[in-house]
């Protein structure tokens, strides 16, 4: 069997006094999709963001395939072409044009001939659904529209795993469909992903394990039929009930109300 | 033909070539300090906003020294001051220096404002995709800052049209400099005011109609852009 595409072990992250990660370990298995929950302000973010060491951690260590993320010679650049990561607010580069925003990488980073970013864009246009938007910029975009031509932004550089940080919650409700939609697609496709997301029909649905972060630790780690309906710990519960009155149960197959 | 006696409107035209010659150092001046100026802000701008320590003290110092003291000071220290220092430039040099580092001043400021302007997650989008830091900023933070600056530096060159003519304190013959002297030479202030000015009023109506449609031409939605303005 093949090792985990991702592993973490052991991360720490402060600012200041405050301990936002204590100790964070989990691994992801190739075409893993996962799903991180938590209340705000927990270090799911964070967590992400010491992933690809845009945030460095204080203490612990993270591996893509067998590199060493966190040693201090791997070429962090180098790795971060595969990673994929999508934000919560978008993050299009606002002067390029959709395509312009996938195709921009592909040549600096990839150096790829203008041509052929292009035409690899033009790829993962089509597969978020956007061709027709190409040319437009992300002003001229709806919400759904920037997060999936940001989606296809990451998708051209070909990564090994997808780190998405609340990529619906910006969004209006009528808007999240069409990008977990998407979302799910990549899973179905066998992408590695790592989730942060509080849209529990999804969860539900696509993922095949489910994370429950809390105080900057890992309080739960299994199966979603195990995550719903026999919890380890009461809080969980009571923490997947609220989420369900807050941000409803979109995309799931069981329209959702809390589950008694 | 005799212009001391000439009717007026034949007294006007027949300084305009004399007056134009003027015209032509003042967009000299104008443009190669303008571009100069630019070159030199762009560091200037990226020292302040990304460095800490000496650095970015001394490009500190340099932007408020220039924003801080009048033009005809500043004028005044590269002319007269350098030469007793045993540096001697020729009029016209010094006064492309003096305006060149002074417009570098502001305009460094219109570009720091600029990137300062430009969110924190378009460098981290950038650096998500595996772009070094240098790129990143090559790419996406400065493109947008200078298309953010693009309205303050507009009026810039608007600006600096008018005050080049602060070298007639030095006698480097441009627009104004011609005027005073066709003025001391023919004894006609008004005819000759009414022209310099209309002439400038010109030129500045067409560097603004000009500068719009650059603006027009590089609109991109959502860099709608805030005007700064050159405090006069
Ligand atoms: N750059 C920073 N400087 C100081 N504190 C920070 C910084 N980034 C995050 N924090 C703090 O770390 C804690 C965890 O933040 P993080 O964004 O990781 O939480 P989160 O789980 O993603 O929350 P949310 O659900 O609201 O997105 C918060 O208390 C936050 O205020
Ligand atoms: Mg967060």
């Amino acid at each position: 069997m093949a090792g985990p595409i991702l592993r973490v072990e052991n991360l720490h992250k402060a600012y200041g006094k405050t301990e936002v990660l204590r100790g964070v370990s989990f691994e992801v298995a190739p075409g893993e999709v996962v799903v991180i929950i938590g209340p705000s302000g927990t270090g799911k973010s964070t967590l992400l963001r010491c992933i690809n060491q845009l945030t460095p951690p204080d203490q612990g260590r993270v591996w893509l395939e067998d590199v060493e993320i966190t040693d201090k010679r791997t070429d962090i650049n180098k790795v971060r072409e595969h990673i994929g990561m999508v934000f919560q607010d978008f993050n299009l580069f606002t002067h390029l044009t959709a395509i312009q925003n996938v195709m921009l990488a592909l040549t600096k980073v990839k150096r790829m001939s203008p041509a052929e970013a292009r035409a690899k864009a033009m790829l993962e246009m089509e597969k978020v659904g956007l061709v027709d938007k190409a040319g437009l910029y992300p002003a001229e975009l709806s919400g759904g529209q920037k997060q999936r031509a940001a989606i296809a932004r990451s998708l051209a550089m070909d990564p090994k795993v997808m780190l998405f940080d609340e990529p619906t919650s910006a969004l209006d409700p009528e808007l999240i469909g069409e990008v977990l939609e998407v979302m799910k697609t990549l899973a179905g496709e066998g992408m590695t992903m790592l989730v942060v997301s509080h849209e529990m029909g999804f969860a539900r649905e696509v993922s095949d394990r489910i994370i429950f972060l809390e105080n900057g630790a890992i309080s739960e780690d299994g199966p979603p039929e195990q995550f719903f309906t026999n919890p380890k710990h009461a809080r969980t519960r009571e923490f997947l009930g609220k989420l369900t009155e807050l941000y409803g149960n979109h995309g799931g197959p069981r329209g959702g109300r809390r589950k008694k | 033909m005799n212009l001391s006696e000439a009717g007026t409107l034949e007294f006007m035209w027949g300084i305009l070539p004399e007056l134009l010659k003027g015209l032509e150092v003042t967009l000299q001046l104008t443009v190669t300090s303008l571009i100069a100026g630019l070159v030199l802000a762009v560091p200037v701008s990226m020292v302040r906003t990304y460095t800490k320590g000496p650095l970015n003290w001394l490009a500190t110092a340099y932007v408020e020294l220039f924003r801080g003291t009048p033009l005809l000071l500043q004028l005044f220290i590269v002319y007269y001051g350098l030469t007793e220092t045993g540096i001697v430039l020729d009029r016209f040099l010094s006064a492309w220096l003096a305006l060149t580092l002074n417009s570098a001043a502001y305009q460094s400021e219109y570009i720091r404002g600029a990137i300062l302007a430009v969110s924190e997650g378009q460098l981290t989008a950038a650096r998500a995709v595996g772009m070094r830091t240098i790129q990143a900023f090559r790419w996406v933070v400065f493109p947008q800052a200078l298309r953010l600056a693009l309205p303050a530096w507009s009026n810039e060159v608007a600006y600096m049209v008018k005050y080049v003519s602060v070298v007639f304190m030095i006698a480097v013959q441009e627009l104004f400099t011609r005027g005073q002297g066709i003025i001391s030479k023919y004894f006609r202030l008004w005819p000759t005011i009414i022209e310099v000015a209309l002439i400038y009023i010109v030129v500045v109506y067409v560097i603004t109609r000009g500068m719009d449609y650059v603006e027009h031409r590089f609109r991109i939605p959502g860099l709608e852009t805030r005007t700064e303005r050159r405090e006069a």
